[in-house]
């Protein structure tokens, strides 16, 4: 007598769940704990701000003028380096990947100066550029640079062979080689580096802004804590906070319109 | 345009830095508006040969001449890849754009071509697709499009079905067949494959293992245009089995290569 049996069932093994209702649980519960251990008067306002006073005062110093100044000075800072740093190193990179000579003279070069952390570099940007603007926007490209040089790089180098070989078929000359191959193929790596500079110069305009600023969000943390007004060092975080995201999200959105042939 | 390959050799250097003998003294012609046939087992140097006559591989000695007049505004050759080779950040309308804007056409003259083309292969409603969006059957319709429309004198075909499902090359050889009777190309098509070499080609040309040698030019005695119907005829049978015994040998020794 055979019998019969159910084919087993091993989805559970496979199974990865979304848990939307978690993921925004997850980020309330952490402001609820917050303003509970604040509220109570478990942690003092010095050391932790409540985050409705961290609101609180945000929306103050944005009525005032005050925050419009340290953001707008810092964004004309990071939106000038990042753009020029990343122009720079996707040029370099698309040269050194193509060009033998420039491979030749440019990869010793980059392996050299690429691993100096770039904020040392600042008091040196300092002596040459002055004290003003053009340093701390100097300090933000180089950091940009390379990791958008680096990826360029690489991206022209791993363009599939036979694409290149295709368009050769085709006639293509070098320029059209680069403008139509090696760019695109490289496009991928180079979001990847311009996600990368973006955390990058992020860090390094705090830096520079806490070494020599009087403008800043980086200086508004700075000072904030120099006079012991913590939630103004908070609103300065989480302004911080709210740049990097939204950097990484119009990054993405980007990259998505530059992209479409990626499924 | 006729293609003459006149004493052809390629040797190149393997990793190990030893010589390895690719083509040994390979002539052939291929007349004008012929379909010619490259075949031999993996490993002969025919994909080599192709090449060399794409332009992208120089032979060591000997060398290969287009005979004929080759009006500007077309391309002397032009390549169809086996793995299709199209752009992936390229619809398929720009894709078969670009070897158009290699030649230097201007914009509404490449669009006019590029649609011409795109109707010739059974292409119309899948203009804007990228390749990633299209079957197999699809991207290689693109592939043959854009080889087409810089209106090549010699079409190159390596092995250009062989990453296909075998319905699918099926149909594909009868369209390939079916562009072939309208635009009558000189076509030189590499395969390995005996019933599509002698299905498609006007003549076979047999190529030896390693080092690759003609080991026979034989012409197919098959009336055009072929039908899938003559696939059964004696004169097809006799030529695919003449051919397989030719380079049943060299296809078992090829067998026992390492890593062919």
């Amino acid at each position: 007598m055979s019998a019969r049996i159910p084919a087993p069932d091993r989805t559970r093994a496979l199974e990865r769940r979304d848990h939307p209702l978690v993921r925004v649980l997850a980020l309330a519960g952490l402001l609820i704990a917050w303003e509970v251990v604040t509220r109570t008067g478990w942690v003092p306002a010095l050391f932790l701000p409540s985050p409705s006073g961290v609101i609180q005062t945000g929306v103050e110093m944005l009525r005032s003028g005050e925050l419009l100044t340290h953001v707008v000075t810092s964004l004309r800072r990071i939106v000038l380096g990042f753009g020029l740093g990343a122009l720079g190193g996707v040029s370099v990179g698309l040269a050194v990947g193509f060009f033998s000579l420039a491979e030749a003279v440019g990869n010793p070069l980059i392996a050299a100066t690429f691993p100096i952390p770039k904020i040392a570099l600042l008091p040196l940007l300092i002596l040459w550029l002055g004290i003003g603007e053009a340093s701390k926007v100097a300090v933000i490209m180089l950091g940009v640079f390379f990791p958008m040089a680096i990826n360029t790089y690489t991206g022209v180098r791993n363009a599939d062979p036979l694409l290149i070989r295709a368009a050769v078929s085709f006639g293509a000359g070098r320029w059209s080689l680069i403008r139509k191959v090696m760019l695109p193929s490289a496009l991928p790596m180079i979001f990847a580096g311009l996600k990368l500079g973006a955390g990058t110069s992020l860090l390094l305009l705090v830096a520079a802004e806490m070494i020599a600023a009087n403008a800043g969000i980086g200086f508004l943390v700075l000072h904030a804590q120099n006079l012991m007004e913590t939630t103004k060092l908070m609103v300065g975080i989480v302004l911080l906070s709210i740049l990097g995201v939204s950097t990484h999200w119009l990054l993405v959105r980007l990259e998505r319109v530059a992209i479409p042939w990626r499924a | 345009m006729r293609v003459i390959v006149d004493r052809v050799c390629k040797t190149y250097a393997d990793r190990h830095g030893h010589e390895v003998r690719a083509l040994d003294d390979v002539s052939f012609t291929v007349g004008s508006e012929e379909f010619l046939a490259l075949l031999g087992p993996s490993g002969c140097g025919k994909s080599t040969l192709l090449n060399i006559v794409a332009g992208l591989l120089t032979p060591s000695a000997g060398g290969v001449y287009l005979e004929g007049e080759l009006p500007p505004g077309r391309s002397a050759t032009a390549m169809v890849f086996q793995e299709f080779a199209l752009f992936p950040w390229r619809t398929a309308q720009a894709n078969i754009e670009f070897g158009l804007e290699e030649l230097g056409l201007p914009p509404v003259e490449r669009a006019a071509r590029a649609r011409e083309h795109i109707t010739l292969t059974g292409l119309a409603g899948f203009e804007t697709k990228y390749p990633h969006q299209l079957s197999g059957g699809m991207r290689q319709r693109v592939g043959i499009a854009r080889a087409l429309a810089v209106e090549p004198a010699v079409l190159l075909m390596d092995e250009p079905f062989s990453a296909l499902d075998a319905q699918t090359r099926q149909l594909m050889q009868e369209e390939l067949l079916a562009i072939w009777e309208r635009t009558r190309k000189t076509i030189v098509y590499v395969t390995h494959n005996i019933q599509e070499a002698v299905y498609l080609a006007d003549q076979v040309i047999v190529l030896s293992r390693r080092p690759g040698r003609v080991l026979a030019s034989l012409p197919v005695e098959l009336k055009r245009p072929r039908v899938e119907g003559m696939i059964g005829e004696p004169a097809f049978v006799g030529a695919a089995e003449r051919i397989w015994s030719l380079i049943k040998g060299e296809a078992r020794e090829a067998l026992r290569e390492p890593g062919a």
